[in-house]
């Protein structure tokens, strides 16, 4: 008995071993590259990030990727609330079925769905052309290569990691407290604003933290589908390596990207208990 | 202090029948039990009562009103969960407070009413606390004040003490009951702990199989049974069965061939000759070591001392078992062959409980 307790951190070490490895080696030396590049413009360490803090574009940038994320963060909750919401109403097969409904989109690549959406946002695509034969627009619509377009086709791809944590979380309301708030008065409304949506914010939580996080790095939809001022952090880092070939630029960019989201996640873990979502309750 | 009626209410879950068509009515003030082991239908019976059910046929009344179309938000119920059922993210002010608050009670009348629910069952000062930072006893405290503070019509109780351990389970049962003597208001609980019903309850409804079997005061069911599953559940018993030779008057005989002899009792309603009986006799009403008649002899075969009363198991000469107890300071009894009797005033005969297929035969004979 003793024997084994005293050998338990030991596998603990052993099992995390590997992936710890390859951690180190292929994301933590890797980054801390990435900061050395950082700092080595030749005008001087932190030459890059005073370009980036002061300088007019990249400042809109930023402020732009920010818009973005906050806007697709908003509309993916708001579309997958209800979604968890009916989720948890289901049974057996048809709760398979919606599930399989959801996850779907995951063995698209997120490519084919851009290009996908790219046919048919454009001018003459099948949404122009069903507007217009409902009567509903007498011109095409500009959906393509401006902020609506990459907030459709970033939603889609997001709204899976919105719909699960707030399912996982929704699940796990114990139903006799609605009840409960039923049998003492309180009318649909007041139950789902007292009892069930305040049960369910850590999901909701944690849905917002994920996507929020996962939009701020987002490059293949919004390089596809944005226009030219509807440039993104990632959008600029690339065009920064790639074009421009100012690694010290792309590096703090990098940086400053990570740094932002480091606050943003400590802030948001203040105000709701993330962790709690997903662990027990 | 409204009565609450049933009328031919009824309920099926696809082919099982929950709750058979029962009639059933409860004064203003009464506490009630139903009583029954799992899937008799006492939690469908109650579901109903708060409008968390809708049944399939049949009437509900609280008072003056029928309630049966109305939700469980406009029938004035407080309801004790069984496993509490309190709002965890809530205060224990603010679960207390959670019914005022959708009646739209001002604020100083909330927070009057809330302390003063609070110090009725005893937790006066823990309205700050949190829901997790309390025992099991004080939460079960907590969910009778929030069911206590609407003033409710009727007190719902869904086998509320389960989860206690059994020193303070018999601690609340007590309070309960004081609680509900001095605030008198028309209760149904739910349990299927018959020491639970009897502490509590001013009558008891025994059920099974989704309809009442008896109602009654516990002295009734316990001594008046009216038929063998009644018996059976409610208290220590040995059932002999056999078969009716004759009622008459108060009396009726039941032949137990096993035993070669006739056990005379008193004879429940519904027995006629001819039909297969049973003899309770309670463990407490056997006598060892008589030599009147009745008499019967028997083995001593295990004596087991529980402090005031001694309890025995005895073989008859048919292998049967019956357990018998008696005042420990009765002297001791010892291992081995003895006799036993028992005044024939003290012999229920009983109709046997029958699954549903031949008393729905009998049913259809006897109409």
């Amino acid at each position: 008995m003793k024997d084994t307790r005293s050998r338990r951190p030991l596998a603990t070490a052993l099992l995390l071993l590997p992936a710890a490895l390859f951690l180190l080696l292929w994301f933590a030396a890797p980054l801390g590259e990435l900061l050395r590049l950082s700092f080595s413009d030749p005008r001087g360490a932190l030459a890059a990030y005073r370009e980036l803090v002061t300088g007019d574009v990249y400042r809109r940038v930023f402020a732009n990727t920010l818009l973005v994320s906050v806007v697709v963060t908003g509309i993916s909750i708001l579309l997958g609330y209800p979604i968890a919401h009916v989720l948890t109403r289901l049974h057996g097969a048809r709760l398979h079925f919606a599930f399989w409904c959801v996850l779907f989109p995951f063995w698209v690549s997120v490519l084919v769905r851009t290009f996908s959406w790219m046919l048919l946002l454009e001018r003459n695509g099948p949404v122009n052309a069903a507007l217009e034969a409902l009567g509903l627009t007498s011109a095409p619509l500009p959906l393509l290569f401006n902020n609506t377009a990459v907030y459709i086709g970033m939603t889609h791809v997001m709204l899976p990691y919105a719909v699960l944590p707030i399912y996982a979380s929704l699940v796990r309301i114990d139903r006799r407290l609605l009840l409960a708030s039923d049998g003492l008065g309180a009318s649909p409304w007041t139950t789902f604003r007292r009892v069930y949506l305040p049960l369910g914010m850590p999901g909701v939580g944690a849905a917002a933290a994920l996507v929020f996080l996962l939009s701020l790095g987002f490059f293949i939809t919004p390089a596809l589908l944005g226009g030219i001022s509807n440039i993104t952090v990632a959008m600029l880092i690339e065009h920064l390596v790639n074009e421009r070939l100012v690694w010290s630029l792309a590096a703090a960019a990098a940086f400053l990207l990570l740094g932002v989201t480091l606050a943003l996640l400590f802030v948001a873990a203040r105000l709701v208990p993330i962790g709690q979502a997903l662990s027990e309750r | 202090m409204r009565p609450v009626a049933f009328r031919a209410v009824e309920k099926s879950f696809g082919a099982v029948r929950a709750l058979r068509p029962t009639t059933l009515d409860i004064a203003g003030g009464e506490f009630l039990t139903l009583l029954g082991p799992s899937g008799s239908g006492k939690t469908t019976l109650l579901n109903i009562t708060a409008g968390y059910l809708a049944p399939d046929a049949g009437r509900v009344r609280i008072g003056e009103r029928d309630v049966t179309e109305l939700p469980a938000r406009k029938r004035n119920i407080g309801m004790v969960f069984q496993n509490y059922a309190l709002f965890p993210h809530l205060s224990v002010f603010e679960n207390v407070a959670y019914g005022l608050r959708s009646r739209g009670c001002t604020r100083s009348e909330i927070r009057r009413r809330v302390e003063e629910a609070l110090a009725t069952v005893q937790l006066a000062g823990f309205g700050g606390r949190a829901i997790r930072q309390l025992s099991g006893g004080q939460q079960q405290r907590v969910a009778l004040a929030r069911a206590l503070v609407i003033e409710p019509d009727v007190l719902l109780f869904d086998e509320p003490l389960g989860a206690l351990d059994r020193q303070l389970r018999k601690h609340v049962q007590l309070e309960i009951r004081r609680l509900h003597q001095r605030l008198g208001r028309t209760t149904i609980y739910v349990t299927h702990d018959q020491e639970e019903a009897l502490v509590m309850s001013d009558r008891i409804a025994v059920m099974r199989e989704g309809r009442v079997e008896q109602i009654g005061s516990g002295r009734d069911l316990y001594e008046r049974p009216a038929n063998s599953f009644v018996a059976g559940f409610l208290g220590e018993s040995n059932l002999i069965e056999g078969s009716v030779t004759r009622v008459s008057g108060d009396y009726a005989e039941l032949s137990v061939p096993a035993l070669g002899m006739a056990i005379r009792g008193i004879a429940a309603a519904g027995l006629a000759e001819g039909e297969p009986g049973a003899a309770l006799l309670r463990p407490e009403t056997i006598r060892i070591g008589a030599d009147t008649a009745p008499c019967l002899a028997a083995r001593a075969s295990e004596i087991v001392y529980l402090g005031e009363i001694v309890s025995v198991r005895l073989v008859l000469a048919d292998e049967r078992e019956i357990w018998c107890r008696r005042l420990s300071n009765l002297g001791e009894v010892r291992p081995g062959p003895t006799t036993l009797g028992w005044p024939a005033e003290e012999v229920r005969i009983l109709p046997i409980h029958s699954n549903e297929e031949t008393r729905e035969v009998r049913h259809d004979r006897s109409s």
